[in-house]
């Protein structure tokens, strides 16, 4: 389906990468993957480490060479074009900025390579610093920079020269938190204004949801599912998806047959919980989002939903906004996560006490295990 | 109280052993040479001060020409050796792995395990008159007759690199390898060749470690007597033979005196105009060595 894109309307897309294969040996870590990526979107590929994510990344900047597969860009096929023959760029997990030079002569680097006058190059790299918000840095030697100045100046080297797509290999990884929070801002902010098509890879699913146009995620060298943060979280076509993006509680039982378009699932202990999906086998696996369960003190507020239970407070996980309880529930191996209400008579629960659990058949989603 | 000036006491004990070395072995003697090449002999058993021994080398032109060669032929030897070590060192410290890795570096360092003698002695049985290369060009064809290839410049400078070629590749291995893999990948990555990749990111980072081989390695090839002396012959011509002939020869101390400071003066001099052309500071360079 993606090949056709691809194919069709060639210019109409930045990168296609068709039936890509990459071996290593008898083990493969990037397995017949498609996907095509439109100009100026912010493309997301969110996988666990060795997912084969980052041989993805290589191979589309020409440093790793797929077994079998054809990569793409706006229509051109790129096998056999050596990396540095490429539009892509790429910013690189540790940065890699040029130690031996300043950070003018860092950002004007590609731009000499390509046969521009150092006079010339300078001035655009001048310019280019001055855009990411560091004006003036261009004598500094790079080590004498921040962390997020660095990042900046790895992602202006890339800009400067004006690529098709530019490639991103977590290079928010080695940030501490409060400036990655930051920088997850600043790069969509960048990305937009510069309207340059950004292919990011994380196996932070945070930071994927935050920026991304579109997400794809990865595991063992294939995808799960490609579509928008909301599809991916709201709609997860797997099992690994469900599990990978947000927190979810995780169950796992038997499934029994279905009444009017809910499944029933039956967990070890007798439990029964009813949810939506399609479970084709016997072993069902469900899943409910915290912000999905919905708490009471009194049975009776939660009596018209489908699933309802009875539980202790085990623990209360204090995050601000984010805040949430892991609740003991009867028949229940794990406890349950739900989010801590900010408001109400919830909002102070203590460890201990009890609380009536229930939630929806529709916020269940249910999988063939 | 006590304790401090137990370990002062220990410090110095343990200091000790390398203040007499250095004292002992390098200070006092080049004192003592420094001393000796202003003497001047004027009768029998009797000496003055004055600089006749430094004027004699200025006067005679096989003193001062034999100086310039020697510097002359150390600066070619060292850029030579720099030319073949740098491939190697680039394949061990970023190619080579694991194992291969030791077992290159132990292959560089076999050579050593034998004396210098010894090993510029295979060098003449390889390149002598009756020796290994001369038969075998003679039994393929390609000589008629006996091929003498000892006794040039060509045999005193391949002694020479081939005895130099470790004290290059240690140091410039050592720079090469802390290299980062994803630098000279960005290098391509924004459009670089293999060409300027190496001028730009890989010789730069490397720089340090090539000032610090090179000065090893021209040290070592000035001070050098067995090969130049072995494989050069009479035509060898390296000025710590004109030393030599002075001390033990011609029995001239003062004059053999001279000629050392004067040695040590060109070895320090080149060395710091190397670091001036190439911007290294003495410090950063011996840390990579």
């Amino acid at each position: 389906m993606t090949l056709c894109i691809g194919s069709v309307m060639a210019s109409s897309t930045d990168l296609d990468i068709v039936n890509v294969i990459k071996r290593f040996g008898a083990h493969a870590a990037v397995d017949d993957v498609s996907f095509s990526v439109a100009p100026g979107e912010f493309f997301s590929i969110l996988g666990p480490s060795g997912c084969g994510k980052t041989t993805l990344m290589r191979m589309i900047a020409g440093f790793e060479h797929p077994t079998s597969g054809d990569i793409r860009i706006r229509g051109k096929s790129m096998i056999g074009v050596p990396a540095n023959r490429r539009p892509v760029n790429m910013v690189f997990q540790s940065l890699a900025l040029f130690p031996m030079m300043s950070v003018g002569e860092n950002v004007a680097y590609g731009l000499t390579c390509r046969g521009v006058s150092r006079a010339d190059a300078e001035e655009r790299a001048n310019r280019m610093l001055e855009r990411v918000g560091l004006k003036g840095f261009g004598e500094r030697r790079v080590t004498a920079l921040s962390g997020g100045q660095r990042q900046r100046v790895a992602i202006a080297r890339c800009l400067v020269l004006e690529p098709t797509l530019v490639l991103l290999d977590e290079p928010l990884g080695a940030l501490d938190l409060k400036l990655r929070e930051h920088m997850k801002i600043e790069l969509k902010q960048l990305q937009g204004t510069f309207n340059t098509t950004f292919a990011y890879i994380t196996h932070d699913q945070s930071e994927a949801l935050v920026m991304s146009d579109r997400i794809a995620v990865m595991n063992q060298g294939r995808f799960e599912q490609v579509g928008s943060p909301r599809e991916l979280y709201h709609n997860p076509a797997t099992p690994f998806v469900a599990s990978f993006v947000g927190e979810t509680n995780r169950l796992q039982g038997e499934a029994a047959p279905v009444s009017n378009g809910a499944i029933t699932v039956r967990l070890p202990s007798g439990a029964v919980v009813q949810g939506q999906g399609e479970a084709g086998g016997k072993n069902a696996l469900a899943f409910v989002r915290p912000e999905a369960v919905a708490l009471a003190q009194d049975p009776a507020s939660l009596g018209n939903l489908p699933n309802r239970f009875e539980g202790r407070v085990s623990a209360v996980l204090f995050d601000g906004a984010a805040s949430s309880l892991l609740i003991d529930t009867t028949g229940f191996e794990q406890p349950v996560r739900a989010v801590l209400p900010q408001a109400g008579p919830l909002a102070g629960i203590q460890v201990g006490a009890p609380v009536h659990v229930g939630w929806t058949a529709d916020a269940m989603k249910v999988f063939a295990a | 109280m006590i304790a401090k000036q137990a370990s002062r006491l220990m410090l110095f004990l343990l200091l000790a052993p390398a203040i007499l070395w250095l004292g002992l072995l390098i200070v006092l003697p080049h004192v003592e040479i420094l001393v000796l090449s202003f003497s001047e002999r004027v009768a029998p058993r009797v000496y003055a001060f004055g600089i006749g021994n430094y004027l004699e080398f200025f006067t005679e032109p096989l003193y001062w020409r034999t100086f310039a060669r020697t510097a002359f032929m150390s600066i070619l030897v060292t850029a030579l050796t720099l030319v073949l070590a740098f491939p190697i060192a680039l394949y061990i410290a970023r190619v080579a792995q694991g194992r291969v890795k030791a077992m290159l570096l132990l292959l560089c360092l076999l050579p050593f395990w034998v004396s210098e003698l010894v090993r510029t002695l295979g060098w003449m049985i390889l390149l002598r008159e009756t020796g290994v290369i001369s038969y075998a060009l003679r039994s393929i064809g390609l000589a008629s007759q006996p091929v003498e290839l000892l006794y040039n410049d060509g045999a005193v400078i391949l002694g020479l690199v081939y005895g130099g070629l470790l004290f290059m590749i240690v140091p410039l291995a050592n720079a090469l390898e802390s290299l980062e893999p994803a630098v000279v990948e960005a290098g391509y990555d924004l459009g670089g060749s293999r060409w300027t990749v190496l001028r730009r990111i890989v010789i730069p980072h490397a720089m340090p470690g090539i000032v610090a081989g090179c000065i090893i390695v021209f040290m070592l090839t000035v001070g050098n007597f067995a090969t130049p002396v072995l494989l050069g012959g009479k035509n060898g011509l390296w000025f710590t033979e004109q030393i030599y002939a002075q001390f033990i020869t011609r029995f001239n101390w003062p004059q053999g005196a001279a000629f050392g400071m004067l040695l040590l003066l060109l070895s320090s001099a080149i060395v710091w105009l190397g670091l001036r052309l190439t911007g290294q500071s003495l410090g950063t360079t011996l840390k990579q060595a």
